[in-house]
Formats: structure tokens, sequence, C-alpha cells
């Protein structure tokens, strides 16, 4: 039976795509899934840093395109799950360079081998956006808990709806609990009643995942950490487990004192 | 008047009333020029009847149609020398079954297309008025043209769009922008039961809602009243 493909998608940039399409993927294979994650973010690659992998790239996506190499040569293996795999873009090429009966001709041979296949969409809602998502079986749609963000998804979500059909759920990245307590965030309630989809993460925001993303650690590994264990019940959730949302509190007057976030 | 444009699920309809061509399109002209933004980009079906559309009558309606990014989509007639010439210039000569409407092709109507109303008036004790109705979230950079009024169940949200020309009743949140009697008709309304819009435009006025929170969201009617667009809560209506 072949693989799930999903794809990561937001509209806006910036708002933690690659993040997220790293530690969903790093969480399925910890979970013993075959994973493989495609960048598709064409001339802007960065899903192989954030895994730690960039060190370890001969082909790429394009080389496999054009012919240069088999498909099981473009990917690269994870340092840490053997069953893990990145499929990365090409980094000297334009977004235009892939087309969408390519992408998904990639993206099924790749569901063939794997139990899932991760697609990170670049920004926007051009070529690439449309490339990235035409194989997707399910969109998760990430949102920060900001104005410009939600509206940028909404976008996404409708674009979606009109043009493939495909079902979408909610992320909702960067959530600041003591914000949200003042009034002065969003609360995830007031996204997920503007955006109508249904949610699947909720990620407080952690200097941690950025650091751990530095080092090409993704914090999913960090089991400890609240972040990381946000990510890990997303991927739970993507195989299908009844995984109930962990309240976000606000970190406490102690754990300020000790600097643990 | 030298003819009737019905805006309809399948495209906007042109009967010309006056066999002078020249007349409809004159008429055609200033249609459109009135009411440009609604007409921009739509389709247009020409219900020739049994009027004869030559090579020149069409090449002169795809000018003005173009100026206005419209499409002449489909020529109905009952005259078989304009059968043929629309055939060659590729344009059909019959509706299909399928409804996909004066909404853009990307967002399809979930409603049957209103039946005539001249042709079923006298079987309704109760007339009243056909209405589009649209159950769905308009998302943001979604809009919906109706020349009719439009019924909406569930929210509009910002960066959405709806434009009617008549009244436009939103049954949920209406956040993004509303035009209601777009084609000049001042006694057009705009309900929401939650009325936060960008921005609310009836025929010619244009208003803004006070910037700042509001206390309380109440429903609410947006009308024109003494050249001005005024909203009102709803429970303080007579």
């Amino acid at each position: 039976m072949a693989g799930k493909i999903i794809t990561i998608s937001s509209g806006k940039g910036g708002v933690g795509k690659t993040t997220i399409t790293a530690n969903i993927g790093l969480g399925l294979a910890m979970l013993g899934a075959r994973v493989i994650c495609i960048d598709a973010d064409i001339g802007l690659r960065n899903l192989d840093v954030m895994l730690g992998l960039e060190n370890r790239i001969v082909y790429d996506i394009i080389n496999y395109i054009e012919g240069r190499c088999r498909f099981r040569q473009a990917l690269v293996r994870d340092k840490r799950f053997p069953e893990l795999f990145m499929l990365p873009a090409a980094q000297t090429r334009a977004k235009d360079a892939i087309s969408i009966e390519q992408m998904k001709s990639v993206a099924h041979e790749a569901a063939q081998m794997v139990d899932y296949v991760l697609i990170d969409s670049p920004a926007g809602i051009e070529h690439g956006f449309r490339c990235a998502s035409a194989p997707a079986e399910l969109v998760l749609v990430v949102a920060n808990p900001e104005i410009a963000s939600v509206r940028d998804a909404d976008r996404v979500v409708g674009l979606l709806e009109a043009e493939t059909n495909t079902p979408a759920r909610l992320i909702i990245n960067r959530i600041k609990p003591e914000m949200v307590q003042r009034k002065e965030m969003l609360a995830p309630e007031d996204v997920v009643d503007m955006l109508a989809i249904d949610l699947i993460g909720l990620i407080p925001e952690d200097p941690e995942i950025l650091t751990a993303s530095n080092r090409g650690n993704p914090i999913v590994l960090n089991n400890g950490s609240p972040a990381g264990k946000a990510f890990l019940d997303i991927s739970r959730r993507l195989q299908g487990e009844d995984v109930p949302f962990a309240p976000l509190k606000p970190p406490s007057f102690f754990q300020r004192l000790l600097g643990s976030h | 008047m030298a003819l009737t444009l019905k805006g309809t699920q399948q495209g906007i309809v042109l009967r010309p009333l006056s066999d002078s061509w020249d007349d409809v399109l004159q008429g055609l002209e200033n249609a459109l020029r009135d009411a440009e933004a609604f007409f921009r980009g739509g389709r247009l079906i020409a219900e020739m009847g049994d009027q004869e559309l030559t090579k020149e009558m069409l090449t002169a309606l795809r000018a003005i149609l173009d100026r206005y990014d419209m499409e002449l989509w489909a020529v109905l007639s009952n005259n078989a020398e304009t059968i043929h010439t629309a055939r060659t210039h590729g344009l059909r000569t019959r509706l299909p079954g399928e409804t996909v409407g004066v909404l853009p092709k990307d967002q399809p109507a979930t409603v049957p297309i209103p039946p005539d109303t001249a042709s079923s008036g006298g079987t309704r004790t109760d007339p009243g008025e056909y209405a589009l109705v649209v159950q769905r979230t308009l998302r943001s950079g979604q809009s919906i043209k109706y020349p009719g009024h439009v019924i909406l169940v569930g929210d509009v949200n910002p960066g959405a769009e709806i434009i009617a020309g008549g009244h436009i009743i939103v049954w949920g949140k209406m956040r993004g922008l509303a035009h209601a009697g777009a084609l000049g008709d001042e006694h057009a309304l705009i309900c929401a039961i939650e009325l936060t819009p960008a921005q609310l435009r009836i025929a010619g006025y244009f208003g803004r809602p006070p910037e700042g929170r509001r206390r309380k969201l109440v429903p609410e009617t947006a009308r024109v009243s003494e050249g001005a667009i005024v909203v009102e809560p709803w429970h303080t209506r007579e």
C-alpha cells in the first residue's frame, strides 16, 4: 500500500513550515514509521539544515527529474533513523524548474517506498505552492497567532477547497500563553474559529526550537520540552491516535527564575 | 430599453429588445459602464431568439465586451444561420446542464439556477424575489458576484467580498467587504449576525466601521439613510 502524502503549507513565509516538516518527519520516524521528507522550496532549501543533513547531499530533486540520478540516489538517509529520508531541493535553480506533473510523479514514487511523504511547501500561493500541494492527500496549514498569518492561511485553505478539494488541518505555531492570557495575542480558539478547519497541533513559542534547528537536531528529539512533545503529538495524531491537546501554560515564576524558558 | 440583462448561474443573459443592433450595443455599453465593477470579468450569453446574428454583429459585440474583460460565451438562437455563425466562432449554442455560474469558475455555486421569473410567474402564490443562497465560509480572496440578492450561511472572512445587485444577508460574521445594491439600488440592505466588515458599500455609498473595539456584538442592519450608510442594531428595529 502506498504511503500517505502530506504537504505542509502556510501562504505566509516565516511561520515555521520547514521546522514543522523536520519535526513531524522525525517524530513519525521516532514512532517507527518510514518517512520521506521532500523539500519543495526549490532555490531556497532549508530542510537539510534543520535535519542536520546538509553535508550529506549529493543529488537533488531536479537532478532526479532530469534523469541524472536514480531516485534512491537522490534520497539522503537520516543519521539517526535509518527509515527516514530527505529528498533535497536544488539550491541553484528556480521554482519553475519543476512542473506540477513532475512533482506529482516524484511524490507518488516516494509514497511507494514509505508510510509517509511530507512535502515542505514554499511560501506564497504561486507555482511552488501549487506544485507542493497538488500531490497531497492532506495539507497541514501552519498559522501563527497573528492577523496577517491567519489571513494568508485562510487564503490557502480557500485555494485548496476550490482547486483540489484537499482536506486541510491546522497547526498553530509560536503561541505565547502569557500573551494570550493578557489578551495581547489571538487565542488558539480565535484562530480556529476564523479558519473553520480542524486543529491538529498547538506549538508553544520556545527559543529552544530555533537553537535545536540551528544545530540540526530538531526539538522533537528532546522529549522533555513542551514544544518537542507538541510536535510528537502531531505525529501521533497523523497516525490516527487520539491525543488530547495539552493546555498551554505560561511559564511559572520559578521556571522563569531558573531560566528554563 | 433596447435590451435586458439578467444574471443567471450560467452567466449574464442578454436579450435584445430592439431590431437595431446599434441600439442594443449602445444600451449594453451604457449598462456595462454604469456597473462596471459588477460586470467586469463576467461572461455573456446572447439569447437571440429568431433575430439573426451576423459575423459583423458578433465582432461589434465582442469589441464592447473586450473593453470590460467580458467573454462572449454562448449564443442561443432559433435561427440556423446564427447557430452556424456562432459555432464557426467557437461559441456554445446550447447551455450545458451543469451549472457554473456568474461566480468565478473556481468557486462552484452550491445552488441550482433560480428558475426564470417570467416563465414561473403565476404558479406561485407569493412570487417573492430570487436570491443566491450559499452555505459555506467565504475565505480571503474569494468573491461572490450576483445580480440579485445574496444570502450566505457562514462567515465572510477578511479579504473576501460579496457584491450583489440586491440585499446581502449573512447568517454569520461579515468581516470582509460587502457591496449591496451594486447596480444602483439605494434601498438595498446588508444584514449580518456580526457586522464587523472591512468596508460596506450600498449603491454608490461607502462606509467604514468606526475604529476601535465595540462593546457588544449584536445582529445589525446597514442601510442608506439621508445620504449616508447607517448601521442599526437589530433589536431596536420596529
